[in-house]
């Protein structure tokens, strides 16, 4: 049995829990056997009305006096206690933040070795898989063994399908046995964020600046154009160190991962580290005034130009022709 | 409060990855060497929360002895201490390193201890997530991860710390000693100054030679690097004569 550990909202599973459902069942055919899912909250029920669709034929909802919100390592023992009961083949969880902290409390309790961000896996006594480094710029093949196999699905790469064959899930209740130190780690409070405008991670126009524009003044045409075009504003690491941007506008491995319809990158060079964060992109745009930049490699769109020069015509341009 | 990050020693890798024949490394022969934006944001908390409450700061990397390099850059953005887990040959996968960082912290924890320890989130290169986690579990300390704001309350003995979510935060309260791993953002991290440099290359960084504990769950066999369709770049033009092909594309992928 594979057990797959689900996250949702309001009994809504995320899109990278059907994405790693996906990847689960995946491995279930290989190695002949039947997808169980695992579930924290209230909302068991209505998670296996969705997730049957996705193949799984039990919901284990876990349930206890004392866990009422998130406690990473209560999930992690609760988890690793039905590894102790059901004797899974392997653990899959969605490769998010909870996914990965679950897992690894689940991993150390057991002292079982874990993969994060699988792609592909080849289900034999170890497991040969293909997994994400550098936040995807490099793949690894590497092997996993252990008595139960450990692993994440890389978020946003599988394509979530529901399975030809899906039915219902049943759902059983499990109680773990937790001790107090078990959730000394637990949400104590949600605070809601006072941002405006549209989340760089969800818009559909995204318009960034790196190095070269230069100053923090220099990002008043870019912030105009973004204006212009009902766009969000991004930047490179660079922008950020350099001090001309805040650390959330940063686009890329260790900043936000963007997926927009068209992403303008200006001044930047294109940096494996920066590609990783726009490769969700359908379209790029860049412009720079260097026709050997790595960006004009990986773009769709290129203008060879001074970003200083090009932007204020091309808002001229926008303003003329949509009258804003 | 006495703190601990750790960093792991990685290329600094620029526009294309190359792989070295073999296919086990990545080439770096024309490469500099560098820390991930994560820890370097963990340096720079552990040296704040050092200095406003008088206590030490300590960086920590296990690798060769090469790896010395990224311990004296955390000591020449003021961390105190340098300490170098030193192994010989080939990488380890994150079990080992997870229970040699942890044995030699339980040495410390008899002696004076930390009241904090600062991870990266996940680590630049191979990214696996865990060795926090299991540092944490193997110490019986509570941790949590993805954090990007922290603060301590030295008195309560405690820390409080968020993790952003979609439209907002979820705030964690740990008690000391806890354990953290901390995403880029966190803070800004200092720029080391000239001097500073120089100083930090004639302090010492203390040596532990360490060993391999169990065989390796997970084991690297080859890595690769992903297939792209580069080079099909259509140029709209030089400068601001570029501008009507460039509203032509924004008008055919209707982002007016
Ligand atoms: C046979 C084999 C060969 C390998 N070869 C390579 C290789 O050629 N190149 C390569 O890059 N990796 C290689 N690895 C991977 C290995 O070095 C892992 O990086 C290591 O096991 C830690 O896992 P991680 O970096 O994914 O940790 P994560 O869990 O992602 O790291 C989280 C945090 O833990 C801390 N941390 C992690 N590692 C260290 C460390 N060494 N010292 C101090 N703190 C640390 C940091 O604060 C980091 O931010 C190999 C592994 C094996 C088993
Ligand atoms: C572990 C790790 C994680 C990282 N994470 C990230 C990350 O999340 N996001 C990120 O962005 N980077 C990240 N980096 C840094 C990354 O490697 C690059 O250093 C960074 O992306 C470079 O930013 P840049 O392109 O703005 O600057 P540069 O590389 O300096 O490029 C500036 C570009 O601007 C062009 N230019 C100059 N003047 C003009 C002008 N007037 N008009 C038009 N073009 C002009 C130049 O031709 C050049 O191509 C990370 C690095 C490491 C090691």
């Amino acid at each position: 049995m594979i057990l797959t550990f689900v996250e949702h909202e309001a009994g809504v599973p995320e899109d990278t829990t059907l994405e790693a459902l996906t990847f689960a069942r995946d491995v279930a055919d290989q190695t002949d056997s039947a997808i169980e899912a695992v579930v924290f909250g209230d909302e068991g029920p209505a998670v296996a009305d969705e997730v049957g669709a996705y193949g799984v034929g039990a919901v284990h909802a876990v349930s206890h006096p004392d866990l009422d919100t998130y406690a990473p390592e209560a999930w992690g023992e609760s988890v690793s206690q039905l590894v102790d009961e059901l004797s899974p083949e392997a653990v899959i969880a969605p490769g998010s933040d909870r996914g990965h902290e679950v897992l690894a409390h689940t991993a150390a309790k057991r002292d079982l070795a874990m993969a994060a961000n699988c792609l592909e896996v080849e289900a034999g006594d170890s497991y040969e898989l293909t997994r994400q480094r550098w936040g995807g710029t490099l793949l690894e093949h590497a092997r996993l063994s252990g008595e139960t196999k450990l692993l994440s699905a890389a978020p946003n790469e599988i394509s979530a399908e529901p399975a030809d064959d899906g039915g219902e899930a049943a759902v059983q209740e499990f109680e773990p046995d937790l001790e107090e130190s078990d959730l000394r780690v637990q949400i104590s409070s949600i605070e809601e964020s006072d941002e405006e405008g549209i989340p760089l991670g969800e818009a559909r126009t995204v318009v960034s600046g790196g190095r070269g524009v230069g100053s923090p003044e220099g990002f008043d045409k870019l912030e105009e154009l973004a204006d212009l075009l009902d766009a969000a504003i991004g930047s490179s690491r660079a922008a950020v160190n350099e001090g001309w941007r805040s650390h959330d506008d940063q686009i890329g491995q260790t900043g936000t991962k963007i997926s927009p319809k068209l992403y303008i990158p200006c001044g930047i060079s294109g940096a494996v580290q920066h590609m990783v964060g726009c490769k969700g992109a359908e379209n790029i745009m860049a412009i720079n005034t260097d026709p050997e930049a790595a960006i004009i490699q990986k773009a769709e769109y290129a203008v060879i130009g001074d970003l200083h020069e090009v932007v204020p015509e091309l808002n001229e341009a926008i303003r003329e022709e949509t009258g804003q | 409060m006495d703190v601990l990050a750790c960093l792991k020693r990685v290329p600094e890798t620029g526009a294309k990855i190359v792989l070295t024949e073999d296919q086990q490394d990545i080439d770096t022969t024309n490469l500099g060497f560098t820390m991930s934006p994560h820890e370097e944001c963990g340096i720079e908390e552990a040296v704040q929360i050092a200095e406003e409450t008088g206590g030490s700061a300590t960086a920590l990397t296990l690798g060769g002895e090469e790896a010395k390099e990224q311990v004296r850059t955390a000591l020449a953005m003021q961390a105190d201490d340098g300490v170098l887990l030193e192994k010989d040959g080939a990488e380890w996968d994150p079990q080992n390193v997870a229970a040699a960082i942890a044995n030699y912290i339980e040495d410390r924890m008899a002696e004076d201890g930390f009241d904090l320890l600062v991870f990266g989130n996940e680590s630049a290169d191979a990214g696996n997530y865990q060795v926090g986690v299991r540092v944490a579990e193997q110490l019986d300390l509570p941790i949590v991860t993805s954090i990007k704001d922290l603060e301590v309350n030295e008195e309560a003995g405690t820390v409080t710390a968020e993790r952003e979510v979609g439209g907002g935060s979820e705030v964690y309260e740990l008690d000391l000693p806890a354990v953290v791993a901390v995403k880029e953002g966190l803070n800004e991290p200092r720029y080391a100054s000239m001097r500073a440099r120089m100083r930090a290359r004639k302090q010492t960084v203390e040596s532990v030679p360490v060993e391999k504990e169990h065989e390796a769950g997970l084991e690297k066999v080859r890595l690769e690097t992903p297939e792209k369709d580069e080079g099909t770049a259509e140029i709209l033009g030089e400068g601001p004569e570029a501008v009507p092909e460039i509203m032509r594309v924004l008008r055919e992928l209707e982002v007016l």
